[in-house]
């Protein structure tokens, strides 16, 4: 692995200024879109990748941010990584109805001056593709060389392959499903629960830290396995011993708290609500009366899936129904079940098999 | 042998390559036969090597199934030397000849001469380059021999179209024909579903 780090990487901002119609039927009188990229563009124009990312991710994908955070792949995106920026003109933008600088609840709504909050119309997945082939337009790239992402980010990857067949050469689809099954709507509706229920929830000057917190905390125990959560705590207490009250007592209660805490100061309630949202409506084959393989028939790039074993949000069975579609579509088709004891998590950690797989995908074979 | 395979596929038929190793024989039927292939592989190494070849190949065990593809589905399935090492070959025949129009399946021949004496003379499992393992740590947990495969054959459903003897490294030899299932070392069938 490589400790080439990108260094502080530039925020840049894309407005564009026309409207910008959703699936929803609402309309957004522009928008603004903040991005980031790494490595150079070369001249034939045709090394650009984008990174999609997932539900509480943002476009700072590497290097350091202006506080000095890592971005969230860097493990994976920079020089002589898993994604070489030596290569590779990678960009990663902040996806409409984020809270990290792209338009979203904490914009001012241009009609009454205020801020949208919960009035922030719901965005699709199809509408985030959309959106990122203008801000691809603006940046002159004649088409993407792949798209890329994890979980919600996968599914962007996906939905581009399906609308833009002749913008995109390759997609890498990474722990994601081709649509959300009963159990994980279900997750999903009790971290809006949390969120609704929490008396801070549309205050006029109090945040609900509370419910977001809560939302992230149950979130938290899906991306993690039994195994690794067993590994990381097993029944290890904070003061050795119980002493038969409410407050933290086992190391677990102590760490999803804390993530909770930490989470709820740096995420907006209103986007995460969103988010969840956009995950739930997520089901291409939707067109095709739930025909996944007919959905797929105009795809022209070659795929790549990735599961991980221990991955019971985003299982590897639902890639393989997602790949069995490809196959049946008769279409370019690998797929690759990484043995991980790290649940859904793993994609964000590098492997030896996982990133050397993306990398021999990525390489120029033509 | 990725020749001899090679003349039994049609130009531009849909492949799957079931063991596919490190895709070798399905980069080549893509340079010579521009075959549409799939290889289905479970080594994690093997499958690096396949993206290296541009080898399309999806990480699943034969054994464990195959109901993911459409019956009819591919112009050709191959097997070559595996269907020995499967816990079910009968089922994976059956498999085989429901998903392909036609199958290419090659076996080693347990009943080669050299296996015999191996076993008559020198008491042992026998050892050879076309079975280079020892008995305990063989992958090889159902082997046959030309006449036991045909058999198979004919019980579930399949109809044998041709027939090459070869030898270990694949080599075609036609003294093979005077006694087939005591001299062959590997056999190279092209079967498909009887009507």
């Amino acid at each position: 692995m490589s400790n080439d780090s990108l260094g502080r990487v530039e925020t840049k901002s894309f407005i564009h200024k026309d409207s910008f119609s959703l699936k929803s039927g609402k309309t957004l009188q522009g928008f603004e879109m903040v991005y980031q990229t790494y490595g150079e563009l070369n001249e034939a124009k045709d090394n650009a990748i984008l990174i999609c990312h997932a539900l509480s991710g943002n476009h700072l994908v590497a290097g350091l941010s202006e506080d000095d955070k890592k971005g969230w792949w860097d493990d994976m995106v920079g020089p002589n990584k898993a994604f070489d920026t030596n290569k590779y003109f990678i960009v990663g933008s902040n996806n409409l109805g984020g809270c990290h600088g792209s338009t979203g609840p904490n914009s001012i709504n241009p009609e009454n001056n205020i801020a949208y909050g919960s009035s922030f119309p719901m965005v699709t997945v199809g509408d985030w593709v959309k959106s990122q082939d203008l801000l691809r337009t603006h940046l002159g790239l004649p088409y993407w060389y792949a798209v890329v992402g994890g979980s919600l980010g996968g599914m962007q990857a996906l939905q581009w392959s399906i609308d833009y067949p002749d913008l995109v050469k390759k997609i890498v689809v990474i722990a994601a499903a081709a649509k959300l099954s009963a159990q994980n709507i279900a997750f999903n509706e009790i971290a809006r629960q949390a969120i609704l229920a929490d008396p801070n929830y549309n205050s006029e000057d109090k945040l609900p830290k509370t419910g977001l917190g809560l939302a992230r905390m149950l979130g938290h125990i899906t991306y993690l396995s039994d195994d690794a959560m067993r590994e990381k705590f097993g029944r290890d207490m904070k003061k050795g011993e119980v002493n038969f009250s409410y407050d933290v007592e086992f190391e677990v209660e102590s760490y999803l708290r804390y993530q909770g805490e930490s989470f709820s100061n740096r995420f907006d309630a209103h986007t995460y609500l969103l988010m969840t949202k956009v995950l739930d409506y997520f089901d291409p084959a939707e067109s095709h009366d739930g025909n996944l393989a007919k959905t797929l028939k105009s795809v022209t790039a070659k795929t790549l899936l990735i599961a991980f074993s221990s991955d019971w949000r985003f299982s590897p069975e639902r890639s393989r129904e997602l790949a069995n579609a490809f196959i049946e579509a008769e279409k370019d088709i690998s797929f690759l079940e990484i043995d991980s004891p790290h649940g859904h998590d793993a994609f964000l950690m590098p492997s030896e098999t996982y990133d050397s797989a993306i990398e021999t995908f990525l390489e120029k074979n033509e | 042998m990725n020749k001899l395979i090679g003349n039994f596929i049609q130009s531009n038929a849909r492949v799957l390559d079931l063991g596919c190793g490190d895709g070798s024989l399905l980069a080549f039927l893509k340079k010579n036969n521009q075959v549409k292939g799939l290889g289905l592989e479970i080594d994690h190494q093997k499958i690096q090597k396949c993206l290296q070849k541009d080898v399309s190949v999806i990480d699943q065990d034969i054994d464990s199934g195959l109901s993911n593809f459409q019956d009819q589905s591919f112009d050709a399935v191959i097997m070559s030397q595996s269907i020995q090492a499967l816990r079910k070959p009968e089922v994976a025949l059956e498999e085989i000849i429901r998903i392909g129009k036609e199958a290419i399946i090659s076996i080693p021949n347990f009943a080669n001469w050299r296996c015999r004496l191996q076993l008559i003379f020198g008491g042992t499992m026998p050892v050879s380059s076309a079975l280079p393992h020892d008995w305990y740590s063989t992958p090889n947990i159902h082997l046959c021999s030309l006449k036991d495969f045909e058999k198979l054959c004919i019980d579930h459903g399949a109809d044998i179209l041709d027939r090459q003897l070869l030898s270990f490294d694949g080599e075609e030899q036609s003294f093979m024909k005077v006694a087939p299932n005591l001299l062959t070392e590997i056999a190279l069938y092209r079967v498909k579903a009887r009507n």
